[in-house]
């Protein structure tokens, strides 16, 4: 099971703000700043983060509908940050995506079933003849009925255009998926039935996610590894159990404390964090979290942090957790403690 | 009165049939010809009118309007209120027969998924549903103002301007469409002073902006009182929409998904925020989300709406502790909870009843798991199950008797 699909190594991705007269960029916007991680078979990458702190940017620059300002992409072995577009072309079947709003994304104007099969036939996966089994079959699975085949997008509700979306995905039988909050726009009855569809299909076909979301609970729970962003960022990441029991950097504890807990007898010890999240155009020196942080030191406005292991591949970039590199050895004890 | 009385069954009854009739020759189910359009639009025509002529009246005698709290102890009273959208395809009955108190200095949660009519049920008490095609057209909404109380369902347009943004305010969802973008912040503090005092000095309005700004928790508020709704964040901004909603020392604040557009951990700064205002001016909130999570923290009592009706009711203790009607169930094991792991999220099947085409049982009994043959008879009425808690549901009719 642990065969690697994606590889993600200091991934950079900068928007020019502004240009000289030469149209030289002079400022960047560091939308995805330095991003590593692995991604296993089968396995779900969670990545949290407050909006406009670069999970989106990640997520599209991954699949390359961005380019990439530095850095690699390593899927299936292949680099895809600096591939030949043609050659890139072929490897698309293999990596889709699931986008935030169910309204927007399908086209009104195209029948559910040439929406699903649009890039079964740009890809030529199935010969003509089988392709409507093909299509009603992928539909099936996605739990959609068989008669929705010549519908339009409109006569659906959210929940079933999520449905469609996720069908149109699956319909190229990828081995990998990115999940741009696909449940953000949903009830919450229906995020239950879309997130058990997405498992589901995960353990039918062995397709691994990279699920982007901003609640916490439902990152907790189809994820097996999350990534913690913070304005393009990463500044904690480790399995689901070390980032929800111990975590390690104060803007998880503090974003882990936010969420409200559906139980009026817990009293919430909110750590409440001061102010907003700053611009990203012109991050704050030193680790870019000291602005907000309570336990913020003297080194915080200098120094960046690195992002180092504590242990068991749990990473985080804070000085308080020997991100100055000088007691690495001593910190997963006393984190453990 | 007597008009009000005369509508409510009416047109509704006609709507539905002619809507089924159409459905029962194609057997798509939203499908409507347009000649039955035409006479829905026809008919509903005439509803309308009588209703908006009713509601446009004027120099209407208090007395009409007048009426007595049940309790003293509440601040709003809803009784069996029935709020319909009168569209084309039919009349929708978003507000269905819905009756809850607000007691004073208490936050009520109104939970429940998109399209329940939680929020037409508030913009009902605003009398802000959109008109011509939603009018309120039967029940009551007994609204306290210390001395006097008044039913908003009957009262006229021009009499509830007094009421609205003085006794009642609200705070939207959106922060950034509800607030003017060619205003200024301050400009659009100072306006709601001079709604309610026309000769209130300039400096004494913006003192009093400050004031509130720095209530709200609003750091330098001397340059916000200058700067453009565009200009802030989304956290700012909401604060600047209660600070709004404040300005008038309202007895009731009703917050329509407050925190639905913010990040958690700004989303944690407004709850508190919101908490730290009712202690200080003991206002009390009706508080609207889908999440149970706030509903959980910020609520005393709750109240579980579905397709219109609210199904149960009780204390935040009663809900989130022995939650008895199966949508509350399932709502509760839907949401996947922080530290608590399932290898399967519950799901409740299927998806909300057509508001136009209301089924005549129980709303929820096509995708309840513990449907059984009683459910097919009328709606099940309200059963008190203890002093504060009760519930719209068969299961529980017995026990109690």
């Amino acid at each position: 099971m642990s065969e690697v699909i994606l590889r993600v190594e200091h991934l950079k991705k900068y928007f020019p703000l502004n240009t000289n007269a030469f149209g030289k960029p002079q400022r960047f916007l560091k939308a995805v700043d330095d991003v590593s991680f692995t991604l296993e078979r089968g396995k779900t990458v969670g990545i949290v983060g407050e909006s406009g702190c670069g999970k989106t940017t990640m997520g599209r620059t991954i699949l390359r509908l961005y380019p990439a300002t530095e850095g690699t992409i390593n899927f299936c072995g292949e680099d895809i940050a600096a591939m030949k577009a043609s050659k890139l072309r072929k490897l698309r079947p293999q990596m889709q995506i699931i986008f935030q709003d169910p309204y927007s994304s399908l086209s009104p104007r195209l029948p559910v079933g040439e929406l699903i099969g649009e890039g079964v036939k740009e890809h030529r996966l199935v010969p003509k003849s089988e392709y409507k089994d093909y299509i009603i079959g992928i539909m099936k699975q996605c739990g959609l009925q068989d008669y929705y085949y010549s519908r339009y997008p409109h006569e659906f509700s959210g929940g079933q255009r999520q449905r469609i979306c996720i069908a149109r995905a699956l319909a190229l039988h990828p081995k990998m998926i990115v999940c741009d909050e696909p449940v953000s726009a949903l009830d919450v009855s229906i995020q239950a039935q879309i997130i058990n569809l997405l498992r589901d299909l995960q353990r039918q076909e062995g397709i691994s996610y990279i699920f982007i979301s901003h609640d916490l609970s439902v990152v907790e729970h189809i994820s097996d590894e999350i990534g913690v962003m913070y304005l393009g960022s990463m500044v904690e990441y480790g399995s689901k159990r070390d980032i929800f029991d111990r975590p390690l950097h104060p803007y998880t504890e503090a974003l882990l404390s936010a969420v409200p807990i559906p139980d009026p007898d817990v009293v919430n010890k909110h750590i409440i964090l001061s102010g907003d999240i700053p611009s990203p155009a012109d991050p704050p020196k030193g680790c870019k979290f000291h602005t907000r942080c309570s336990r913020c030191m003297d080194i915080c406005k200098e120094i960046v942090p690195e992002f180092t292991d504590c242990g068991g591949g749990h990473f985080v970039a804070c000085h308080l957790h020997g991100g100055g590199n000088n007691n690495i050895s001593e910190e997963p004890e006393y984190a453990n403690a | 009165m007597n008009i009000l009385k005369k509508n409510a069954s009416h047109p509704s009854e006609k709507k539905t049939e002619a809507a089924s009739k159409g459905t029962k020759k194609k057997d798509a189910s939203h499908y409507i010809s347009a000649k039955e359009s035409r006479a829905i639009a026809r008919s509903n025509q005439k509803e309308v009118r009588a209703l908006e002529k009713f509601r446009k009246r004027k120099n209407v005698p208090e007395t009409e309007y007048l009426t007595q709290m049940r309790d003293k102890n509440n601040i709003v009273e809803f009784e069996d209120l029935h709020t319909y959208f009168f569209t084309d395809l039919g009349v929708s009955k978003a507000v269905n027969g819905v009756s809850f108190d607000v007691p004073k200095g208490k936050v009520v949660g109104i939970v429940g998924e998109s399209g329940c009519g939680k929020s037409v049920t508030s913009m009902s008490l605003m009398q802000l549903v959109q008109a011509p095609q939603g009018q309120i057209v039967s029940g009551s909404i007994r609204f306290d103002l210390g001395d006097k109380a008044y039913d908003i369902a009957k009262m006229p347009r021009s009499a509830m301007s007094e009421i609205r943004g003085k006794q009642v305010a609200m705070i939207f969802q959106e922060p950034m469409t509800a607030l003017n973008p060619v205003f200024t912040v301050g400009y659009q503090i100072d306006e709601v002073f001079f709604l309610r005092n026309k000769d209130m000095p300039k400096e004494e309005a913006k003192k009093r902006t400050i004031e509130l700004l720095n209530l709200v928790g609003i750091a330098m508020p001397e340059r916000v009182y200058r700067s453009y709704p565009h200009e802030l964040s989304g956290g700012m901004r909401q604060r600047i929409v209660i600070a709004i909603a404040l300005a008038c020392d309202p007895k009731l604040i009703i917050a329509d998904e407050p925190t639905t557009a913010l990040d958690v951990t700004i989303q944690a700064q407004i709850l508190e925020l919101l908490r730290e205002i009712r202690e200080r001016l003991d206002s009390s909130i009706m508080l609207i989300t889908h999440d149970l999570g706030v509903i959980a923290q910020m609520a005393d009592y709750v109240v579980v709406m579905y397709a219109g009706r609210v199904v149960e009711k009780g204390t935040a203790h009663d809900i989130f502790k022995h939650p008895l009607h199966p949508y509350t169930i399932g709502l509760q094991k839907s949401k996947p909870v922080v530290n608590h792991e399932v290898d399967r999220l519950y799901s409740i099947e299927g998806s909300v009843p057509n508001p136009i085409n209301m089924p005549s049982f129980c709303y929820f009994r096509d995708r309840c798991s513990r449907a059984s043959e009683k459910c097919a008879g009328e709606y099940p009425a309200m059963i008190q199950v203890s002093e504060t808690h009760s519930v719209a549901c068969y299961l529980y009719g017995e026990e109690d008797k």
